[in-house]
């Protein structure tokens, strides 16, 4: 009995397609709690987009490349993680309206709420879905991509730091 | 003496870059000397007694580790990633062009 | 004063753009380069004379946090000086790359890379933290490992491969002497440092950090027993990035931090100036003698470093007022003629497609601007008056003989020796003689390089003019008043501090 459905013959096995189909919307979803509480729980930028980083690993894993290809093109990479330095930055920049480089510029509300500390959220998401889950996911694509194309002349793709 | 044994742990790494001719097994020395020198700095924050650096609004602050050295782990974690990803993309052009993962084959550079 | 954040900022902010925008037009990443490079040397020129103007140093509070809790920034007099120097010569050499990278695919990537080594180093000179200064100098340091392996070859993926394992093994070993100099001190502020330790006395830890602290700095200086990575990177790297690699990046990575360091932060010794003194003359004479039979021009050029870095850690050892002027001073015109011979043997290259001194010849006819310039540069080396290197070189002798280490003025004697004999090989090799078959249709290199070059050769002619009184006064006497007065350092920041 013929299955007919997306190329079986690349990636791994239909268990580990099944299981893989549920698991990454739960770690992206765990990953993105960890970004948006990083003033409040333990966490932050760095650990939350390694996280979200290792989801869309997973899903390139068990499904070859060509399907995440699809879905989050080179180019995109790219484009989105320079556009998060860049907002980084931006609202680093800001800091001057409140005196000094860097500095604490959004209302403080009330501790432990959601909407509080200032730019801390805003720069959690700007650093860590932006610029290093596609950062990471940029290296590992980037390293396996290289050893099919050995005769390419341009340089690896930098890290994002 | 937890502070010797990540000392030790320094100098397997160490011995491992030194002494080892593929360079694989040399990445993996940089990367357990990496681990030896983050776990060092954590250790130092921990005081007798102390909780971890959280601060909650229901909790009474006794003694707390230190967190300045968490942040500094936390960053050298970063620069450590850095590191390796452009190690192992270097080692991997490196096969392409000389066919060998041995150093002592890959000596065109001499004098 | 608002303006110092500006100096990490401004390359960093121009890397992401590059690197985001590059692709549209053709001559976007050339332009958004040089123009980056030239508002920060207009900056540090500002900056330069703002600060003679007032006699203390400046701090910015990153974000307004109060040190010793938050980040300061500080910029002294030896700040200053050191900015000056890397902003010029990256302006230069961001010039020359207009047209010398014309050869190479993916150019976007080159200039990113190239103004986030910049930040970096602007990022070390400006830090006034221990720790802020050690992540400016991986930034640095990764963006360079990254710029050597450029072309693709495997030689050069090989040279990098060393290179790198070297400088991760320094830094790992310099993160531990900073873990073991918190657990010391509980502080991390350059300042309250110093206070710290000297209200502790010396013990065995500080000494052992002082040790890695060498081991650490020394591999990315490249004095002596740490040379090795050297002479394979060099050649490795293209021109413009062999030119900063030589010019500003073993001065701002290695030296700077040593200086600020051990001078101003620990306290000097004599033991320690007896070893940097030590160190000193033994990379004079070894790698003097090492560039003599080398056949590659960049190779020779990257022995010849060595010998002149240790010029300079010779004259730190020294340890007197007149030392530290003439090794500050060899610190500037060694920056500016070993850029101008990096980029001369890169226009060669660029020219006759060839490194090899035994298949070169007689060049001077087809590319006069290249071999005058050269010229200008091997005599500066060499120490010939009225070029700047005669100066620097007799004050470092002067004071090796004042202070009554006389063996150590002979060796420094020795190795101008050999320096003058290998660059006359260099140029009899490479420009005087028979022109060769194989280079009849070599012309000269385009307008920006040949600009770029004469820039600085006009720089080493007129360096001599940096020791007369009324420029001295302005530029290398106050970098030398920082490092003398060492500990001081420390009560001038605290002044500034309390005032505002």
């Amino acid at each position: 009995m013929k299955v007919k459905s997306k190329s079986n013959d690349k990636g791994m096995s239909l268990i580990v397609k099944t299981i893989t189909r549920i698991l990454v919307g739960l770690i992206l979803i765990y990953g993105i709690y960890i970004i948006l509480y990083g003033h409040i729980s333990p966490g932050g930028g760095f650990a939350g987009g390694f996280i979200v980083a290792l989801s869309y690993i997973l899903f390139m894993l068990a499904f070859g490349k060509e399907e995440i290809l699809k879905r989050i093109p080179q180019k995109m990479i790219s484009i989105f993680e320079s556009l998060g330095a860049i907002m980084f930055l931006v609202i680093a920049l800001l800091g001057f309206t409140g005196g000094y480089f860097f500095s604490n510029w959004l209302p403080k509300g009330v501790p432990f709420k959601f909407l509080s500390a200032g730019t801390i959220p805003i720069s959690n998401i700007a650093l860590a879905l932006l610029e290093v889950s596609l950062g990471l996911f940029g290296i590992f694509l980037v390293l396996v991509l290289l050893k099919f194309a050995p005769k390419k002349i341009s340089q690896t793709d930098g890290e994002g730091e | 003496m937890t502070y010797f044994l990540c000392l030790v742990l320094f100098c397997v790494g160490l011995y491992a870059i030194v002494r080892k001719r593929n360079i694989i097994k040399i990445i993996i020395g940089i990367v357990i000397c990496e681990y030896a020198v983050n776990l060092f700095l954590v250790l130092f924050a921990y005081k007798i007694n102390g909780r971890s650096p959280l601060y909650s609004p229901d909790q009474e602050i006794t003694t707390m580790a230190d967190p300045l050295p968490q942040a500094l782990a936390l960053t050298s974690i970063v620069i450590g990633l850095a590191t390796t990803a452009l190690l192992v993309g270097m080692a991997i052009r490196l096969y392409e062009k000389y066919g060998t993962f041995d150093i002592t084959k890959i000596n065109h550079l001499k004098g | 004063m608002k303006l110092i954040p500006l100096f990490v900022i401004l390359p960093l902010a121009a890397a992401f753009l590059i690197s985001l925008l590059g692709k549209q037009k053709r001559f976007f990443c050339d332009i958004a380069s040089a123009s980056i490079t030239f508002i920060l040397f207009v900056i540090s020129l500002a900056t330069i004379f703002n600060i003679n103007s007032q006699i203390l140093p400046m701090i910015y509070k990153v974000g307004g946090w109060l040190p010793p809790m938050g980040l300061p920034l500080v910029v002294d007099n030896l700040t200053a000086f050191m900015l000056l120097i890397v902003n010029f010569i990256a302006f230069i050499v961001s010039l020359y790359s207009i047209n010398y990278m014309e050869k190479f695919t993916a150019k976007l990537k080159f200039y990113t890379l190239f103004l986030l080594m910049l930040g970096g180093m602007n990022g070390v000179l400006i830090s006034g933290d221990i720790f802020n200064l050690y992540v400016f100098f991986e930034l640095a340091s990764i963006a360079s490992y990254a710029l050597v392996a450029y072309g693709n070859k495997a030689e050069e993926l090989e040279a990098a491969f060393k290179y790198m394992a070297m400088g991760a093994v320094g830094s790992l070993f310099i993160l531990l002497g900073i873990a073991f100099l918190y657990s010391n001190a509980s502080t991390l502020n350059m300042a309250d440092l110093s206070q710290v330790l000297s209200a502790q006395g010396t013990n065995k830890a500080v000494t052992f950090v002082g040790i890695l602290f060498i081991l650490g700095f020394g591999i990315k200086t490249a004095i002596v027993p740490f040379h090795a990575w050297l002479a394979d990177a060099y050649p490795a790297a293209p021109a413009p990035i062999s030119a900063m690699l030589a010019g500003v990046v073993t001065k701002s990575l290695g030296i700077y931090s040593i200086v600020r360091i051990f001078f101003n932060i620990f306290g000097v010794n004599p033991s320690f100036l007896n070893l940097l003194m030590f160190l000193g003359a033994l990379s004079i004479i070894v790698g003097g003698l090492l560039a003599l039979g080398q056949t590659d021009t960049k190779r020779m050029f990257a022995y010849s470093s060595i010998s002149q870095v240790g010029y300079i850690i010779l004259g730190l050892g020294i340890g007197t007022p007149l030392g530290i002027l003439g090794a500050l001073f060899h610190l500037f015109n060694h920056s500016m003629f070993k850029s101008l011979l990096f980029l001369n043997s890169g226009a060669i290259e660029y020219a006759t497609g060839t490194r090899n001194l035994e298949k070169l010849g007689g060049l001077r006819e087809k590319m006069p601007v290249t071999a005058n310039t050269s010229l200008i540069a091997s005599m500066a080396v060499s120490g010939i008056p009225p070029f700047n290197g005669f100066f620097s070189k007799l004050l470092i002798i002067f004071a090796c003989i004042k202070s009554n280490h006389i063996g150590y003025g002979i060796w420094a004697i020795v190795g101008s020796v050999l320096t003058i004999s290998y660059f006359m090989k260099f140029q009899k090799n490479a420009f005087f003689g028979p022109l060769p078959k194989e280079l009849k249709d070599a012309k000269e290199v385009p307008f920006l390089m040949q600009a770029s070059m004469i820039i600085l050769s006009i720089v080493c002619l007129l360096g001599g003019m940096v020791m007369l009184p009324k420029i001295s006064n302005y530029f290398t006497e106050p970098a030398k008043t920082v490092l003398v007065q060492g500990k001081d350092y420390s009560n001038l920041i605290f002044k500034v501090l309390n005032e505002k």
